[in-house]
């Protein structure tokens, strides 16, 4: 295979730059599918019927540490990349190890809340609301889960293998993802818990 | 659960249904077995990732949908082809509509339309292969996958019955209890899946693998349109992703999405099924008209009139197409305001598309036409088409369509541009690039004889519909009485429809007579084609073209023929190819799994076939795929072979 020497490892080959490019689209994808989801819960959100409404239940300090979290988890995984552009296997290592434990944390408290949610009296079938709530938080929360088990794998290989042309390649398109999930959190942050208290 | 309550029981059509799938099951394997037959089939189809073969996959079961759907047009047909007939009971005629339209639309035409993609965009653009090949198998297994959960349905469980749209309450658990449309919500999400990651890969193909010098204004009508419909399948997928699994949840899980009560909202899904319907019928009608751009300029000798007026008619329509479809239920109380809107931009999609039409008669004029059976297809399309068109325009009018909402008035007109539309440019397409792909024509006397029978029987099928529509025959009216006076168009569509029958039976028979006794070809490029993939040779080796072609025109085969402008002119090299795989099938097969546990609220069995999703695709991950190379000399006795010389 023929390395290009002046790009960066990760678009290093043809079959690099396209997965890279590839990758791009279907965050393009995701993007679709997320506005969808908040066009959704816009649309429902005052139809809670004879359930609780977003303010009865949210509570802003989980939400915060969740959000406080997720943040610095992102600007970890960029450490990371950086490390791994300077070649440095270790403490690219260490940086994603600590953006998936924040990751992790991010997951608990939120799956914790969902308890609570549904303690207060708000299920899935309580009302149009709580169904649009859980689906729209439930999407995020998948695709932060679905992360840590893609992240581990990318360790894995980057453990065994080094940093080459694959394991760079992987771990830059894992970058993205990661900073793709914060933005959608910061909307999510926006629309239903910022708009839901005020 | 009881036996009758899993198996559909009491029903003589389905359990002759039940026994022809248990027989053909067993034929299919005896006759592997017999033959020795599974090694090979393994070896070089279910584990291939080459483009060609998936393509070729796509097209088959597509052609095997097309019957499949088609048996249940004939028993509709059939159905109502006398007053007061009694073959069919409602809940079995509402299955069968929406079976059809569902296998019809996605599991016949987008399959059959991205089965061609695979086949020709890489070598329309001289390229290798697609972008992600591995990722291209799993897209095809996922469709497959999906299209066989849906067609269990019909003799486990019962078939969706709320119609393709399947609109809410009706499609609701309440008003639809049978795990019917839980396969729709099933089955079409996996299958959709497939469907949006080949949308990503062949936008990354088209973009960044066309061999030097093919400038996105260089590239063959087919790419672009191939192009166009991948950008759209990206961003209106994902909405039905959604849907669907709003859908689900609704019917499993007792969320309230749609619900009529605790403030669910039936409209939403109407308005989500919408923005993803629209496009998608674009998404099925776009890449026909690049197969009619390529088939009308090669048998007119003549390059393609407005090419770049082609191209953004393409980009406009597929703006557009996000735009219009609320146009679906105009009747469903919106306002006027809202009403106007779609109405409007409904109308302007015509304009366009006229364009377009008036490209193909001007690429025709003063051409030296040779009326070979695909051109016919081609030809026959516009006046055809023309006629959905304008009976489009009739229904985007909303205060018209509280008249023919509904009627059989906008069955005729679907038909009316889906068949010309999208029917005839796949089999146009078939015709056309059949001897690219194995080498030898479809022969053309028998091509002639199943097209008439299909343009004519095509338009005494669904002619009489627009005269039924107006006189106030309903859509997806399973039975009606002597006094309304529906009988007799009824019954002329009915033996329409027989004739359509005959008409692909003659098709079938052809592919059988041609592979048979159709003389071989040498020459990779029977029609005395333009673009590049008639400058390999067919079949198609492995490895597409021995060079990588240099493009410096529009049309670069035909330049090269008659302008003499060379586009081989490198020296060969190895070539590094990727090694087959059997993980897209498995991962096809798991979610399979996991779909029909899921129909029957089985969360255990799901959990675990989740797990194993989850599994096979960290193996992919750590899978460090080194691929084959072919040597020079390899390549040098395959093309020397391929063209019948003797080594
Ligand atoms: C081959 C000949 C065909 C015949 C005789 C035929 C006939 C019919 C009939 C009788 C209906 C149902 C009308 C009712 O609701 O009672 C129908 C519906 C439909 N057809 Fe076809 N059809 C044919 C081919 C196709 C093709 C090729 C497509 C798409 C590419 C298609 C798409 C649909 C759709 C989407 C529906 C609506 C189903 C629904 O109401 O949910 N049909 N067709
Ligand atoms: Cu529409």
């Amino acid at each position: 295979m023929n390395i290009d020497a002046t790009k960066p490892l990760e678009y290093g080959s043809e079959e690099n730059s396209n997965k890279i490019f590839g990758f791009w689209i279907f965050l393009g994808a995701e993007i679709a599918l997320f506005a969808t989801l908040f066009t959704v819960y816009l649309v429902l959100v005052n139809r809670f019927a004879a359930g609780p409404s977003g303010p009865e239940i949210f509570e802003l300090s989980g939400v915060l540490v969740e959000t406080f979290l997720l943040l610095t988890s992102s600007f970890t995984i960029g450490l990371a990349i950086h490390s791994m552009r300077l070649g440095l296997k270790k403490p690219m290592m260490v940086f994603m190890i600590l953006t998936l434990i924040m990751g992790l944390g991010f997951l608990g408290i939120e799956i914790s809340e969902f308890f609570t949610y549904v303690h207060e009296g708000a299920t899935l079938s309580t009302s149009a609301f709580v169904s649009a709530l859980f689906v729209l938080l439930g999407t995020h929360g998948a695709h932060v889960g679905f992360g840590l088990l893609w992240g581990i794998a990318i360790l894995i290989q980057v453990k065994r293998q080094g940093l080459t042309l694959a394991t760079t390649n992987k771990s830059f398109i894992f970058s993205l993802y990661w900073h793709f999930l914060d933005v959608v959190w910061i909307f999510i942050f926006s629309f239903v818990y910022l708009k839901g208290l005020m | 659960m009881k036996w009758d309550e899993f198996f559909v029981t009491g029903e003589p059509m389905i359990y002759g249904a039940m026994a022809s799938i248990v027989l053909a099951t067993i034929a299919i394997i005896v006759g592997l077995t017999y033959f020795k037959k599974w090694g090979y089939l393994w070896r070089e189809w279910l584990t291939t990732v080459d483009h060609k073969r998936i393509g070729v996959m796509y097209i088959l079961s597509a052609l095997i949908m097309l019957f499949r759907g088609g048996v249940d047009a004939i028993m509709m047909r059939f159905q109502t082809a006398v007053p007061e007939n009694t073959f069919l009971d409602s809940q079995h005629y509402n299955e069968v509509f929406t079976t059809h339209g569902l296998v019809m639309i996605l599991f016949m035409a987008m399959p059959f339309i991205i089965g061609i993609m695979n086949v020709v965009v890489p070598l329309q653009i001289g390229a290798r292969d697609v972008a992600f090949p591995r990722l291209n198998a799993i897209s095809f297994w996922l469709f497959f996958f999906g299209a066989m959960l849906l067609n269990l349905s019909f003799v486990i469980g019962g078939s969706p019955d709320a119609g393709w749209t399947a609109y809410f309450p009706l499609a609701s658990i309440e008003f639809s209890p049978t795990v019917g449309n839980n396969y729709y919500s099933l089955a079409l999400q996996i299958s959709g899946i497939g469907t949006l990651l080949t949308g990503i890969n062949f936008i990354v193909t088209i973009l960044k693998m066309r061999a030097p010098g093919m400038k996105l204004m260089r590239m063959p009508m087919f790419t672009w349109s191939s192009l166009i419909t991948s950008v759209i399948i990206t961003f209106a997928f994902p909405v039905l992703t959604i849907a669907l699994a709003l859908m689900m949840f609704d019917r499993i899980f007792g969320s309230q999405f749609f619900t009529m009560a605790n403030g669910g909202m039936d409209m939403l899904w109407a308005n989500l099924f919408w923005v993803w319907g629209h496009p998608e019928v674009y998404i099925v009608i776009l890449p026909a008209f690049g197969i009619y751009s390529e088939i009308i300029s090669t048998f007119s000798k003549k390059n393609l009139y407005g090419y770049s007026s082609m191209v953004w008619s393409m980009v406009i329509i597929s703006l557009l197409s996000f735009l219009v479809w609320a146009h679906h239920f105009y009747t469903m109380g919106q306002g006027a305001m809202v009403n106007g809107f779609f109405s409007i931009t409904t109308m302007a999609i015509s304009v366009p598309t006229g364009v377009k039409i008036f490209n193909w008669l001007f690429t025709m004029r003063k051409g030296k036409i040779s009326f070979t059976t695909p051109m016919l297809y081609s030809l026959a399309f516009i006046p055809i088409f023309t006629i959905g068109g304008v009976t489009g325009v009739m229904l985007a009018m909303a205060s018209a369509d509280y008249q023919y909402h509904n009627t059989m008035f906008l069955v005729a007109h679907f038909h009316y541009v889906l068949i010309p539309g999208t029917v005839f440019a796949v089999i146009a397409g078939f015709h056309y690039w059949f001897p690219k792909v194995f080498g030898f024509k479809l022969n053309d006397r028998l091509g002639k004889h199943a097209f008439w029978w299909i343009a004519i029987s095509f338009n005494v099928t669904f002619f009489p519909l627009f005269f039924l529509g107006l006189k106030g025959m309903t859509r997806r009216m399973y039975t009606y009485s002597e006094e309304t006076g529906f009988g007799p168009l009824n019954m002329l569509s009915f033996v329409g429809a027989l004739g359509l029958a005959i008409g692909f039976a003659i098709l079938v028979y052809n592919i059988y007579y041609s592979i048979r006794y159709s003389p071989r070809e040498t020459n990779g490029d029977p029609w005395d084609a333009r673009t590049l993939e008639w400058a390999t040779s067919s079949p198609i080796p492995a490895y597409n073209f021995a060079v990588t072609p240099n493009v410096k025109t529009r049309d670069a085969l035909w330049a090269a023929k008659h302008d003499n402008i060379s586009i081989f002119d490198e020296e060969i090299k190895p070539i590094h190819l990727p090694s087959n795989t059997g993980k897209p099938i498995i991962l096809g097969a798991i979610f399979f799994a996991f779909g029909f546990a899921m129909v029957f609220s089985w969360f255990i069995p799901a959990i675990i076939a989740g797990i194993g999703i989850i599994i096979v695709m960290a193996t992919m991950s750590f899978d460090r795929d080194h691929g084959i190379t072919v040597s020079v000399k390899e390549i040098m006795e395959t093309e020397k072979k391929l063209r019948g010389e003797t080594l």
